[in-house]
């Protein structure tokens, strides 16, 4: 009965996560495979677009920080964008934007990891 | 699965997350929450459930968690009982974002979340089962018609 799906795009380098539903502690593996699998192809990359993302729990904020360190590791970074205000809500609470790169959209997003490549 | 109209009982398994969440955001608001309280209501309970499910059963389990509705004038409480190992308070340390990240470390958050989005949370282990209580004032407005 999962109503959470992980889409995957790419815009130039950067590889797009476009996360749908509800993301709890039953659906939080899929988004952790979704990232294991970008680490794997080499696509570090990774920018979550959240504009579909109903909800999030503890279990999901889980998986962005147990992967950040891991990404930016590997010369990548985990950017997130276009998250609805209520989800925004949930990550400002726990001091997220102090870790991770939160943009208002996917194009700030994508040209923030553009300038990051070609400085 | 027992749903008598202020209780839920499901099976210790993230399956029934979704469930719990709908069940007491139908609750908060009939009881006159704004949908920024129900929302937040709903993560916390969401986050007891999931405490229970990952610490109390030790992940996916066949015992049961209640989950009950309790309306009073001034407030809306929710009470989530099992029957699992019971939490150690005294071990509990608010947890530190960056060390958490430094760690790999994805756990943890979830009382730290349930008390930032609540008025109250209690919680008490009896002979039989553990309690969790979560407290949302009902604020209304004074001074009007």
């Amino acid at each position: 009965m999962s109503t959470f799906s992980v889409g995957y795009r790419s815009v130039g380098s950067v590889q797009i996560l476009d996360l749908q539903g509800e993301l709890d502690a039953h659906t939080a593996a899929e988004l952790e495979t979704a990232i294991q699998k970008c680490q794997k192809d080499n696509n570090v990359h990774i920018l979550v677009n959240g504009a579909d993302l109903a909800y999030i729990s503890s279990a999901g904020l889980g998986v962005f920080m147990a992967y950040i360190e891991e990404v930016r590791g590997q010369g990548g970074d985990i950017k997130i964008a276009a998250l609805q205000p209520k989800v925004f809500n949930v990550f400002d609470l726990l001091g997220f934007p102090m870790l991770f790169d939160i943009l208002d959209t996917e194009e700030t997003a994508v040209s923030r990891f553009e300038n990051t490549s070609a400085d | 699965m027992d749903t008598r109209s202020n209780i839920l009982t499901i099976p210790g398994s993230t399956r029934f997350l979704e469930e719990v969440r709908a069940f007491i955001a139908g609750h908060a608001l009939r009881a006159g929450l704004d949908e920024a309280r129900v929302d937040r209501l709903k993560m916390a309970v969401d986050e007891a459930c999931t405490n229970v499910i990952e610490h109390a059963y030790g992940g996916e389990s066949e015992q049961r968690i209640e989950i009950a509705v309790i309306a009073r004038p001034d407030r809306l409480m929710v009470r989530i009982r099992d029957t699992g190992k019971s939490f150690d308070q005294e071990a509990y340390n608010e947890p530190d974002l960056l060390q958490y990240a430094k760690r790999r470390k994805s756990g943890g958050l979830g009382v730290h979340i349930m008390r930032k989005l609540t008025d109250e949370v209690t919680y008490r282990s009896t002979r039989t089962y553990n309690e969790c209580c979560l407290t949302t004032l009902l604020r209304r407005h004074h001074g009007g018609s």
